[in-house]
């Protein structure tokens, strides 16, 4: 680890003056990815701006129609919260199944959703669920919010504060470890929210997370893993490498998405 | 038995310590004034080295001293040495490029050792590696063995301009030949033995410590064979005599083979200290574990069977590449050669043999021993053999192995090895039944209805351990004798110390070796301490791999044990006033025979120090005594394992769904920690089998250089065993030991592969077999089961 200033603000507000003041700062939220890239020094920003103290930044509020969740909640927080394990039950279950206990006990859904790691769960919840990305300066639709791999339409000294998801009538995630790592290969959510489905798919993509038109089309049709019999996903666009090449993703998003269908309530 | 005796499964005593976090590794290991080294190593795979600028570096806070290989040339280092002499098929010498601690104008592996840098702290010591400019030639790698044996590859040495070390054979071409020549049937079959990365849960660190005063040498060190790393460090690098050369090797975190050799770092440290005038410290982060710990494995085997009408085995003939990596490490030679190919007739009555190996250099990490060690490249050839020639002569793979069990000990193989005991029947039998063998037709239709492919796999390894007699693998090559040694100090108020040059890294030798000593002396095992792996306590001794420590060791042990009691048998003589023949020693008393005279084993202890008793002339105070024990033959511990999984086609998910081990290990000191040996080594084999593979790309970067990329087996990746013994005892050990180590490492591979063949109903499908593979290979399957 290289040496670098250390701040830590104690509400949003402050934070994010703080680190629109200073040179090449960066938030840090639960660390989960930030430190061991810091560690084996291949990151090395002159600030951190550490957000732990923010408590502004933590807790979920389940509404009717919606459910906001800080950006400083740890994975652990999600999936244990009854509220929402009633409200949206796959959320709950996505957060359960990121990395291990270690994992979610610091990491946080700000931290992931900032970071845009390709292999990473929650950017499929908040696609497929058509999340909006609050943040100190704006409200950021899912849709625009994810870029690429590890890029965000988040501008500097910008710092997400919530994720408002709407309430689907029926939502799963189903994802395929990399055996090694235990990031998805694959994960796919499915949501339906009246007529619309809207499927996300990450760990496959070479450019993140990503929406599959056609399984889409195939559950608008009939909202059953048997609408998915024989619906082939194309392997152009996907990653390779010696964990799984193209092709065999393209087909564990089918598998995937089955799965997911089938588990969806 | 007793509760604390042989035979019983006492708890390990050495557990709190570990459990508690008390245990006392190299790493806690902290010496006043210390300085800390890192090193700097090549970011190629391939390049010679044209200049190396470390004066950026040596201004850096804290830096007391860049090094390079220069340095070490200067003050007379030698290289590290490989210990073991293979000849060719020609008589020729293998051919060994040097091997510098330092890199001396080129580097052959990413990981490579180019400089080391000595700071006062870690810290410092890394920011200033990060400051030497070192200007390389870089050079095209070669990390594929077919490719490097081809002309005009990269040259790895020059000493071997085809990349060839050896051209290897043992056993009979023409009787071989002869029996291909009339066989029934040929099986052929091309196998790839994957590479593998130790990953011991310690990393390897080391502390070297020059005293000034004494003008010597201590060095801390992760080592399985502390005095075999004094001797090499002494006698062939020349960093001291060994007089003035103390190796330690605290408690140790785990080995599998990959902390038997002696590497670079330890090298470095202790030779910097005296340089520096300080003790220099460097431990291994996980990173430097993966690219510059031997690897092991990494063969490209083809192999052939033939068979007579009667599916009896005539012939075997084996032909095989084993990747040696960029320099040959310590016992790199003789893994695929004596370690490998002296096992090929499996259990199997195979009246010709012929074996060849290339072992290539490639542009990798040295590749040396790992848990088994060659046994387990053997046991793969011929178990996926066996299983393969059995289907494809129809028959069921039990009985084709039944068919050619060797049955009549002592029984002589073609390669070198001569059985002394064993019921392979008896193994086969006891774990069919407990696997349920008989009623796997009716799982696999289950499965199926699930739309799952069950497969169930046999594999009848044996190995060759309790390795072994000096002077026959000093006739093969080896460099050392492989005795072992044991000191046995019974202190007067009777308690005892055991001094042993086996080395405990994981392998519960402080309950065991006290459980020996207890069941013959009568005392208590807390009354026991086992010392070890420290030069200046413990008499010459050879250390600890190939299931040695009990066979070999407690031999020696046993040993030192019957002189302690001749000794105090004259002591209690004198004691009881009785002549010494009229003595009898039983459940710790001696007594005179026919009378109830008796003194315990305590008063005895005590009165052989104070001497009252008897003339110090007539019999020599003391009691303690020390012994060498050298084998006469090698160890046959054999057995059974049978693997039963079913396949997810949709996503090639494996899941082992029972596991039955059945092992012939002799006799056993305590079942529970050979129970705890045998499910360390078949998650070992799981690993190798399911999960772990060492991948460099083709400039030579190792793909899997971190716990992201490289699968370790993990709790859920393994089932629950069915753990079954059979018992032969072992007639070249006082104690009928075989040993037990490396058993399941050796037997799990084949098991898992001959399932997934099984299920899968082809051959065709790699180690290791990850969902991404399997999902690959059950692609044929699914067509085929489609158009039935």
């Amino acid at each position: 680890m290289y040496p670098f200033t250390y701040h830590q603000p104690e509400n949003a507000r402050k934070a994010a003056t703080v680190a629109g003041k200073l040179e090449d700062a960066k938030f840090l939220a639960g660390g989960m990815t930030l430190l061991p890239t810091m560690k084996q020094r291949l990151a090395s920003p002159a600030n951190l701006v550490d957000l732990a103290k923010c408590d502004d930044l933590r807790g979920i509020e389940v509404a009717a129609r919606s459910v906001t969740i800080g950006a400083m909640t740890r994975h652990v927080d999600v999936a244990n919260s009854k509220e929402l394990q009633e409200a949206i039950p796959a959320l709950a279950d996505l957060a359960g199944m990121i990395g291990d206990p270690a994992v979610r006990n610091r990491g946080t859904i700000g931290g992931s959703l900032a970071n845009n790691d390709p292999a990473a769960d929650y950017p499929a919840a908040a696609l497929a669920l058509g999340a909006t990305i609050v943040t100190n300066k704006r409200k950021i639709e899912a849709e625009q919010y994810f870029t690429g791999l590890f890029e965000t339409a988040l501008e500097d000294g910008e710092v997400i504060t919530k994720v408002v998801f709407p309430i689907p009538a029926k939502a799963g995630y189903e994802k395929f470890r990399n055996p090694a790592s235990r990031y998805a290969i694959v994960g796919v959510f499915v949501a339906k929210k009246g007529s619309e489905v809207r499927v996300a798919v990450t760990g496959a993509g070479s450019s993140g997370v990503f929406r599959a038109t056609k399984i889409e089309a195939a559950l608008t049709a009939k909202f059953s893993s048997k609408s998915l019999e024989g619906v082939k996903m194309p392997a152009e666009g996907l990653n390779s490498d010696i964990h799984a090449d193209a092709e065999y993703r393209a087909h564990l998003i089918t598998v995937m998405a089955k799965r997911a269908t089938d588990k969806a309530k | 038995m007793s509760m604390s005796g042989i035979g019983a499964p006492v708890r390990r005593k050495e557990d709190f310590r570990f459990i508690t976090g008390k245990g006392h590794y190299t790493d806690d290991i902290n010496r006043p004034g210390q300085a800390h080294a890192v090193f700097l190593r090549s970011p190629h795979a391939h390049a010679t080295i044209n200049r190396i600028d470390a004066s950026a570096a040596l201004k850096m806070p804290g830096v007391l001293a860049v090094f390079t290989g220069d340095d070490l040339a200067a003050d007379k280092v030698g290289g590290l040495i490989c210990g073991w002499m293979i000849h060719s098929k020609d008589g020729s010498p293998m051919k060994a490029g040097a091997h510098p601690a330092l890199a001396q104008g080129k580097v052959r592996y990413v990981g490579d050792h180019v400089a080391v840098v000595i700071a006062d702290t870690y810290a410092q010591a890394r920011e200033a590696a990060e400051k030497i400019v070192v200007d390389y030639t870089v050079l095209p790698a070669v990390t594929d063995m077919n490719a490097a044996v081809k002309p005009g590859a990269p040259v790895v040495h020059d000493v071997a301009s085809d990349n060839t070390v050896y051209n290897w054979h043992l056993g009979d071409k023409a009787a071989t030949d002869a029996a291909f020549a009339k066989a029934k049937h040929v099986t052929k079959l091309d196998i790839v033995n994957n590479r593998l990365v130790p990953n011991a849960m310690e990393p390897r660190a080391a502390v070297g410590d020059y005293d000034f005063g004494a003008d010597s040498f201590t060095l801390y060190t992760t080592s399985q064979n502390p005095h075999v790393a004094r001797l090499v460090l002494s006698a062939f690098i020349g960093i001291a005599p060994e007089h003035k050369l103390r190796v330690i090797a605290p408690d140790v975190g785990g080995g599998f083979g990959s902390k038997i050799f002696i590497y670079a770092e330890e090298t470095v440290c202790v030779w910097a200290s005296k340089k520096v005038g300080r003790p220099v410290k460097w431990t291994a982060d996980r990173t430097e574990a993966f690219l510059a710990d031997a690897h092991g494995r990494d063969h490209i085997t083809h192999a052939e069977l033939a068979l007579d009408d009667k599916g009896k085995i005539l012939g075997l003939r084996v032909n095989t590449k084993a990747n040696l990596g960029a320099y040959l490490s310590t016992f790199s030679s003789s893994v695929p050669t004596y370690l490998y190919a002296p096992l090929l007739s499996g259990q199997y009555d195979i009246p010709a043999i012929y074996a060849e190996v290339d072992g290539i250099y490639t542009t990798t990490a040295p590749v040396d021993a790992y848990r088994g060690a060659g046994r387990p490249e053997a046991t793969f050839v011929v178990e996926r053999l066996m299983e393969v020639a059995a289907r494809e002569i129809g028959v069921d793979p039990a009985q084709f192995r039944k068919k050619n069990f060797v049955t009549k000990f002592p029984h002589q193989t073609p390669v070198i090895m001569c059985y002394d005991a064993g019921d392979y029947n008896a193994s086969l039998e006891k774990a069919l039944e407990m696997a349920d063998y008989k009623n796997v037709g009716k799982r696999k239709r289950e499965s199926a209805k699930k739309g799952l492919l069950r497969g169930v796999g046999i594999s009848a390894y044996i190995e060759a351990c309790g390795i072994a007699p000096s002077a026959a693998v000093g006739s093969l090559g080896a460099g050392v004798g492989l005795w072992e040694s044991a000191e046995v100090r019974v202190n007067p108020i009777g308690t005892v110390e055991i001094l042993t040059g086996s080395h405990s890294h994981g392998q519960g030798h402080e309950t065991t070796f006290a459980q020996l000593v207890s069941s013959r002396l009568g005392v208590p095992i807390d009354n026991v301490s086992i010392v070890h792996g420290d030069t200046d306590k413990v008499q010459m001794g050879m250390g600890t791999y190939g299931s040695r420590s009990g066979a070999v060791g407690m031999s020696a042990i046993v040993k030192a044990l019957d002189k302690i009691e001749a000794k105090a048998k004259k002591v209690a003589a004198y004691v009881l006033e009785a002549s010494d023949a009229d003595i009898e020693f039983k459940d710790g008393k001696f007594s005179v025979k026919g009378t109830d005279k008796s003194v315990d084993f305590p008063s005895v202890a005590l009165q052989a120090y104070i001497a009252h008793k008897f003339n110090g002339q007539d019999l020599e105070p003391g009691l303690k005594e020390s012994a060498f024990w050298d084998p006469t033959n090698f160890t046959f511990p054999a057995g059974v394992h049978i693997c039963e999984l079913e396949i997810d086609p949709q996503t090639g998910v494996t899941r082992i769904d029972r596991w039955t081990a059945v092992d012939d290990f002799g006799e056993i000191i305590n079942p529970m920690i050979v129970e705890g040996q045998v499910h360390g080594g078949i998650a070992q084999g799981i690993g190798q089998a399911l999960c772990e593979g060492a991948v460099y790309n083709k400039d030579g970067q190792l793909l899997t250089a971190s716990y992201m990329d490289y699968t370790m087996p993990r709790a859920d990746d393994v089932p629950s065993y069915n753990v079954g013994m059979t018992q032969t005892r072992c007639p070249s050990n006082p104690l009928g030991i075989k040993g037990c180590g490396e058993a399941g490492a050796i037997a799990a591979p084949p098991a898992v592969v001959n399932a997934l063949t099984d299920a899968l109903g082809h051959e065709n499908v790699p180690m290791p077999a990850t969902p991404h593979a399997v999902w690959r290979a059950a692609q044929s399957t699914i067509a085929k089961q489609a158009a039935e």
